[in-house]
């Protein structure tokens, strides 16, 4: 599996405007519902489950990352996208440090064996110093989604 | 007063065990995450490895490196410490796998 496979480059966020967690949840699943990759009226049910999910644990793993994931019903094809945050937001993350950059992940319920494997192809880019901090730097989205191929024609 | 010297161990102990995924959806963050927060309970350094055609060694007190095994229902591992407290480390992480994480 590929991060162009299920990242939907449309939807990608290269500056976002909300400052705290909910709010950027929220930027982030109305840009995919915009891309089309989600209908526009689960919206609301998305980033509500997305945000249950972190009250149950932080998705913000340590090193300026943070990965929101929800499985649901409501998602016929698994999507992601990426935001960026300049200032940095409060996740609550495991290392109480602020988030640069949001990898949303959302997935069919009844497809757990694709979730992980969309896990496993996230969290080994973002196991990278290098891909880290490439795409903390990267303000265009164009230059996002170059190195989303760049890291999918990596071995 | 002088101790009764009974175990003298020349290196650190090491314990493994294998086991197999068994709750439904697999190693996911939840349950990764609830390993990680258990195996840095111990002294123990702590390894769960994945063997077959992609074969990876994550470190099980990085919630990171747990996830990448992307250990799906079903998946053998093995969990390995290697420390003090290796046997007890080792015996409880297991028991996460065998109580499914609470899940399904």
């Amino acid at each position: 599996m590929k991060l162009k496979d299920f990242i939907i480059s449309e939807a990608i966020v290269p500056e976002l405007k909300a400052t705290d967690r909910d709010g950027a949840l929220r930027e982030l699943a109305e840009a995919l519902a915009a891309s089309g990759a989600l209908p526009k009226d689960s919206v609301d049910e998305i980033v509500a489950a997305l945000i249950k999910r972190e009250q149950n644990g932080s998705t913000g793993f340590g090193k300026g990352v943070a990965v929101p994931h929800v499985k649901h019903a409501k998602v016929k094809r698994m999507s992601g996208t990426i935001g960026r945050s300049s200032s940095g937001i409060d996740f609550a993350a495991l290392d109480h440090q602020p988030v640069f950059t949001i990898f949303l992940l959302l997935s069919p319920d009844n497809q757990p064996q694709q979730h992980l494997q969309a896990m496993n192809i996230v969290f080994s880019n973002l196991q990278k110093d290098i891909f880290r901090r490439f795409l903390r730097q990267s303000t265009a989205r164009e230059a996002i989604v170059d190195l989303l191929d760049e890291a999918d024609q990596r071995p | 007063m002088s101790r009764p010297s009974t175990h003298v161990h020349s290196a650190m102990p090491k314990a493994s065990r294998d086991i197999i995924v068994s709750n439904s959806l697999g190693l996911h963050a939840r349950p990764a995450m609830q390993f990680v927060d258990l195996a840095n309970q111990f002294r123990s350094r702590v390894t769960v490895s994945k063997g077959g055609q992609e074969p990876y060694d994550a470190d099980g007190k990085s919630v990171m490196q747990m996830i990448i095994l992307a250990a799906t229902q079903g998946t053998p591992l093995k969990i390995l410490a290697d420390g003090d407290d290796a046997d007890v480390a080792v015996e409880k992480l297991a028991k996460l796998f065998d109580d499914k994480f609470g899940e399904e």
